[in-house]
């Protein structure tokens, strides 16, 4: 279905901070998915008949679980810190985008059944029944926060709007409200192993076809190893990184890292997918679920290490949820972290000068480094606070002579998400994510004005796939964004040794 | 005793019950409802004694209010630390002999007084000149800075304007530390400022006041980034892995 027409905003040479358009976003929501997706994970088919009791109760017990989400609920002050700080709001005037007042739409809610004060005086602390409006709107906004926690950076207390986002969703996915986009991909990793459904023969001629790509390209025999027990290495990579523009660039850079450091390694036809949309939902049995497949892989092929492709959201999941889901890992190599970042694995090899590289290769680029959201605020890499800001710009400046950074309050833990995460990476949510993409397209435009910049990496999938789509809208070029192993793959010397 | 006496009495039994039983539930509750993972905002401190330093930093500095809204931050932290101020300057009311700190302190407690309206003043001011802010504020939030300016206004109007007898409230407050109750000033600012604050404590654990424990139980906050070092695991979350 082709979304309805809208404008692209205009790029401004300075951020300004819309004025309040009410209702400016209200017409929009992502399709609601339908009995059979809702039903293959356990879910009812359609919006059950006292799902206001059953929606309440839900989030009784999610109150019960999630210490963030009953924190949350209570400690807000409306300061209004967040207010400005959300792309969504930044790229569409809607109220509903800032962060607090998407809060309050379950805030609002919460005091209404939970609180003393909502009980007795619901109007004087703007407390609300849930009622079917209210469960509508819901559904519109809190399909509008990809879970970039950027409010969260700014929030007095550390207020996560990505909590109550999940929570929410939990909550209508519970009562038959699921989201299509999402619950289609989590059913399509139960059943055949990854987001895009490639069945493992496909994967398998894929990963053939890009071994003899690499040799026509090369003269080297470039391996793409798929199932190999015994491997040192087990590779979880996004299943986009197998068949997307500019995605398999990046693959190709990390075989021929492992080829020119000589490490063994193998993709896992059972775990072929790193994304995790378990987490886009809130659902944590779905999360653990899917996740258990890097666990069974990784016994099954009895690998030492595992690896982690450039995906951001995978990369907080792998991170900071791994060791608490399918953890321990004490069937791995203790020498080395566990799950490690393949920007780990290639910035460790720069550092100790197993890798060489024709810097002049890339010439051709000015290349500015995008943050991709749950890298930059919900994980780390290396030893030290901030890594994940280090390596990737400190691999980049090893295989490229030209880099510029943007904007400093657009770049680390400020960065702003390309407008297409958590789970918004759809097609009838197209509107949000051009406008959601606005803050970074600005700070982009300025590197690209006054330092001619022509390439944006960065290290992940939905950020890749996302400005893809959304650069052309604002007068970029798609090619623009890769990945920096595409700039590893373009640079590296491999010899035969 | 005076029926105005003993209503005060009881109204002050009445707030420090509901302010004391009602925030150590609400607290027992934040501390009891488990972090099923590990969400600490990023870059952050992978020890717990930077956990500690960071927030500290919060606490004293409002360090992530800072770096989000300058004006917010002078209103909001000048608001606190004169209030910090003044409810020290305060504790007159409750000793005898005074402490020598508290001796020492109590000029700064009294142009404190000036700062906290001010800074009041500013946020109330915020409340109705941006509209975002405009667009968040619900009536309570207004009446919640209505009170804390009135008990300010109040309390300066009795050590500015007309002096009330602070050794008559002295005696009363410290009746009812004692449990050997004395007659209440029948000052009407006084019985005004008494009032409004025994419905601020009233208030506290049934409002947004919860911000000031809810900070401390924040997870993005108070969780050490060590999640490849240290298996984290709460209960319901470890009941899952014993499921066949």
């Amino acid at each position: 279905m082709a979304t309805a027409a809208f404008d692209t905003p205009k790029l401004k040479s300075y951020p300004v901070i819309p004025l309040v358009q009410v209702g400016a976003m209200s017409h929009l929501k992502p399709f609601v998915a339908n009995a059979p997706i809702q039903t293959a994970l356990g879910l009812p088919g359609e919006l059950v008949d006292d799902w206001q009791d059953k929606a309440i109760a839900k989030m009784g017990e999610l109150l019960g679980k999630y210490r963030s989400l009953q924190v949350y609920m209570d400690a807000c002050v409306h300061c209004g810190a967040c207010s400005d700080k959300c792309h969504y709001f930044l790229g569409t005037g809607d109220p509903k985008n800032m962060p607090v007042a998407r809060q309050d739409l379950m805030r609002k809610v919460y005091r209404r059944y939970f609180t003393f004060a909502g009980k007795h005086f619901p109007r004087l602390v703007g407390a609300v029944d849930l009622t079917r409006e209210v469960l509508d709107e819901w559904y519109s906004y809190f399909n509008q926060c990809s879970e970039c926690r950027r409010c969260s950076v700014f929030c007095p207390y550390g207020i996560d709007t990505a909590e109550v986002t999940m929570a929410a969703r939990e909550i209508m996915a519970s009562v038959g409200m699921g989201q299509k986009y999402s619950n289609e991909i989590i059913g399509k990793v139960h059943r055949i192993g990854n987001n895009l459904g490639i069945p493992g023969p496909a994967l398998e001629n894929t990963l053939e076809g890009l071994e003899e790509d690499t040799k026509d390209d090369t003269g080297l025999d470039i391996k793409f190893p798929l199932n190999v027990k015994g491997a040192e290495v087990l590779l979880i990579t996004p299943s986009a990184d197998f068949f997307s523009e500019p995605h398999v660039e990046s693959l190709i850079g990390y075989a021929k890292v492992f080829h020119a450091a000589g490490i063994s390694w193998t993709l896992s036809s059972h775990a072929s997918e790193a994304g995790n949309f378990g987490m886009f939902i809130g659902n944590y049995e779905q999360m653990r679920n899917i996740s258990m497949r890097v666990r069974e892989a990784a016994l099954e092929l009895g690998v030492k290490r595992i690896v982690v492709g450039e995906c951001g959201h995978a990369w907080r999941v792998a991170y900071s949820f791994w060791n608490t889901l399918i953890g321990p890992f004490d069937y791995l190599d203790p020498r080395y972290p566990v799950p490690q970042h393949i920007c780990e694995v290639t910035d460790d090899l720069i550092q100790r000068g197993a890798l060489s590289f024709d810097k002049d290769a890339n010439d051709d680029r000015i290349i500015t480094f995008h943050d991709s959201c749950n890298v930059a605020r919900a994980s780390r890499m290396g030893n030290m606070p901030g890594g994940q800001f280090v390596i990737p710009r400190r691999i980049i400046t090893s295989v490229a002579n030209h880099f510029h950074d943007m904007a400093p309050q657009t770049i680390h833990e400020g960065t702003f998400c390309c407008g297409g995460g958590g789970g918004l990476l759809t097609d009838d949510l197209m509107e949000l994510r051009v406008k959601g993409a606005l803050p970074r397209m600005e700070a982009l435009k300025n590197v690209v004005d006054d330092h001619g910049v022509n390439f944006m990496a960065t290290i992940c999938a939905i950020c890749k796939a996302q400005f893809t789509k959304v650069l052309p809208y604002y007068g970029f070029n798609m090619s623009m964004v890769g990945g920096v192993h595409q700039l590893v793959s373009k640079a590296i010397r491999l010899g035969d040794k | 005793m005076t029926l105005l006496t003993i209503f005060y009495t009881v109204l002050f039994y009445f707030a420090t019950g509901v302010f004391v039983i009602g925030l150590a539930v609400k607290i027992r509750s934040y501390a009891k409802t488990p972090a099923p993972l590990k969400i600490a905002t990023t870059p952050a401190p992978v020890t717990t004694g930077g956990v500690s330093f960071r927030m500290a930093r919060e606490v004293f500095f409002f360090e992530s209010l800072f770096k989000s809204s300058k004006w917010t931050w002078v209103f909001g932290w000048t608001f606190h630390f004169a209030l910090l101020l003044v409810v020290l300057r305060h504790l007159r009311y409750f000793q005898e002999p005074v402490w020598m700190p508290i001796v020492l302190i109590q000029p700064f407690g009294t142009y404190a007084g000036f700062a906290l309206v001010a800074a009041l003043g500013g946020l109330w001011a915020r409340r109705w000149l941006v509209d975002r802010v405009r667009y968040i504020s619900t009536p309570s939030d207004h009446l919640m800075l209505a009170l804390l300016i009135a008990i300010g206004l109040t309390g300066m109007a009795m050590r500015f304007v007309a002096h009330t007898d602070i050794v008559a409230v002295k005696v009363f407050v410290l009746g009812l530390m004692r449990f050997d109750w004395q007659p209440v000033p029948a000052d009407p600012v006084l019985l005004i400022h008494l009032a409004l604050v025994a419905g601020l404590m009233i208030v506290f654990p049934i409002s947004k006041l919860l911000h000031a424990p809810g900070l401390f139980f924040s997870p993005t906050r108070n969780q050490a980034d060590n999640a490849r070092e240290v298996r984290h695991v709460s209960a319901w979350a470890a009941a899952l892995d014993k499921r066949p």
